[in-house]
């Protein structure tokens, strides 16, 4: 079959790329099989579970509510590209790894990527304001509460380091 | 869950956009945000054959916010997101509802891409902007290359998912009434968690006379009643809104009005009982909002008095 490809140009955690795709590729799709992130994970497809959330451009979306072909000209951060170059944990995963904030892991990149976007613009926020901030995103293990502790110990650990 | 094959087109114009609208005629679909139509093509509750990624036109991510309480308007572009409308101090300025509602419409991480004017065009009767639009009688700017049209809110609906509008033509704004004078607005909705979608959602609207009293009340309806807006006058004129309890025949009336469907999350005997205890709730809120309206109003006219 003679399936649409459209060539998308887009920066993701700060690389060039270029992927040739069929033009309904899903931009969690493209990540996962085109660009090899799979770091990004794939849970309802339809927008509900919030597991594929990245950045675009710095904002939180759920890169299964995007097709690949929608980010061209884009900037994509992916979990992948949260963590220092040296490696040192950013602060929202260092504050998952101290308060247990995952269990099976599936949801926490969705999680991670959701929770460094919001405390870029609340940077104190209340145990209140983080039920807030994850309430879009879907979590079958930890019944949430290690996760809001993990949203206000990672606003310290990001005052800690400045 | 991936969609069906597609010719995908980017148009770099709005002239461009239209062109490719008119070619591709019923086969055409609109993509702006596609937080509603990305979950129906990967569901293939929808298989286009073209779709149409208006996000590269320039000139349509625009808030425009105009005027005081009274006349003025808030015109939003096609590509303005949710959240920038949300966040947009000049139309909270002039229609503080639309920030009311939108706090109401999904997640943050969907009303970062979601648009204002797709959600619109979606026509989902469980969406809250549809019934904002209807609620303060807004309009929409429809564009083709056979030219442009108004279309007022009340003739754009057609039914669950459907407007008039035909396959050719993009809805280019959204153009929402500043608040009119004396009146307030609320909007109160039940959902499972925040952010979902409503059980039953309420949009109001109270407008006060000049003594205070109550003179009008009109709710819109999300995820219940059949899109029209419901004027609840007849049961509301000429309470006192400081009166506790003055909205509950309202809210009675509208429950007599207002048709529900049962389904999975609620039967229909639940709903009625939410549209009643919510449209007092919105009502009340509403008419506490009007009061604030009409006292800004009498110190506004005071001090340009004052000053002349």
């Amino acid at each position: 079959m003679n399936e649409q490809h459209v060539s998308v140009t887009l920066r993701v955690n700060g690389v060039a790329r270029e992927v040739d795709v069929p033009s309904r590729r899903l931009l969690s799709d493209a990540l996962r099989h085109d660009l090899r992130l799979t770091g990004t994970h794939v849970g309802c497809e339809h927008g509900v579970c919030g597991a594929c959330t990245v950045l675009l451009d710095g904002q939180p979306v759920r890169s299964c509510l995007m097709l690949a072909a929608s980010a061209d000209g884009h900037e994509v951060t992916t979990v992948e590209g949260l963590a220092d170059p040296d490696g040192t944990l950013h602060p929202v995963q260092q504050a998952f790894v101290e308060c247990h904030g995952l269990q099976c892991g599936f949801c926490t990149p969705g999680f991670v990527t959701t929770i460094a976007a919001y405390l870029e613009e609340n940077p104190e926020p209340t145990e209140a304001d983080a039920t807030e901030a994850i309430a879009g995103n879907l979590c079958r293990c930890t019944g949430y509460q290690n996760i809001r502790r993990a949203v206000v110990r990672a606003a310290e650990i990001t005052r800690e380091r400045a | 869950m991936k969609p069906a094959p597609f010719t995908y087109h980017r148009p770099r114009s709005l002239d461009e956009a239209l062109s490719v609208l008119a070619e591709v005629g019923d086969e055409g679909k609109v993509l702006a945000g596609g937080q509603s139509l990305l979950p129906m093509l990967s569901m293939r509750l929808a298989s286009p054959g073209h779709l149409v990624d208006v996000n590269a036109v320039p000139g349509l991510d625009t808030v425009v916010a105009d005027g005081a309480v009274g006349d003025g308007v808030v015109r939003v572009g096609a590509l303005v997101r949710h959240s920038a409308l949300e966040r947009d101090g000049g139309a909270t300025a002039t229609q503080p509802l639309l920030a009311r509602a939108l706090r109401h419409v999904a997640h943050p991480t969907i009303r970062n891409r979601g648009t204002t004017v797709g959600s619109i065009a979606h026509a989902d009767p469980s969406a809250e902007m549809p019934a904002v639009l209807l609620l303060l009688g807004g309009s929409v700017e429809a564009a083709s290359v056979r030219g442009s049209r108004t279309v007022a809110a009340a003739d754009l609906f057609a039914g669950p998912l459907e407007t008039t509008l035909a396959p050719d033509e993009l809805l280019v704004a959204a153009t929402f009434p500043a608040t009119a004078p004396r009146t307030g607005t609320a909007v109160c909705e039940l959902a499972r968690r925040h952010g979902d979608y409503a059980v039953v959602g309420v949009v109001a609207a109270v407008g006060l006379a000049v003594d205070g009293t109550v003179e009008r009340a009109r709710a819109a309806y999300v995820s219940a009643g059949d899109g029209d807006v419901v004027d609840l006058t007849a049961a509301a004129a000429g309470a006192d809104p400081a009166r506790p309890g003055w909205a509950h025949e309202a809210g009675e009336l509208a429950r007599s009005q207002v048709g529900v469907e049962p389904d999975i999350h609620a039967s229909g005997d639940y709903r009625s009982q939410l549209v009643a205890v919510l449209t007092a709730r919105a009502l009340t809120e509403a008419a506490g909002d009007a009061r604030v309206t009409r006292a800004q109003e009498t110190k506004a006219r005071e001090t340009s008095e004052g000053a002349a």
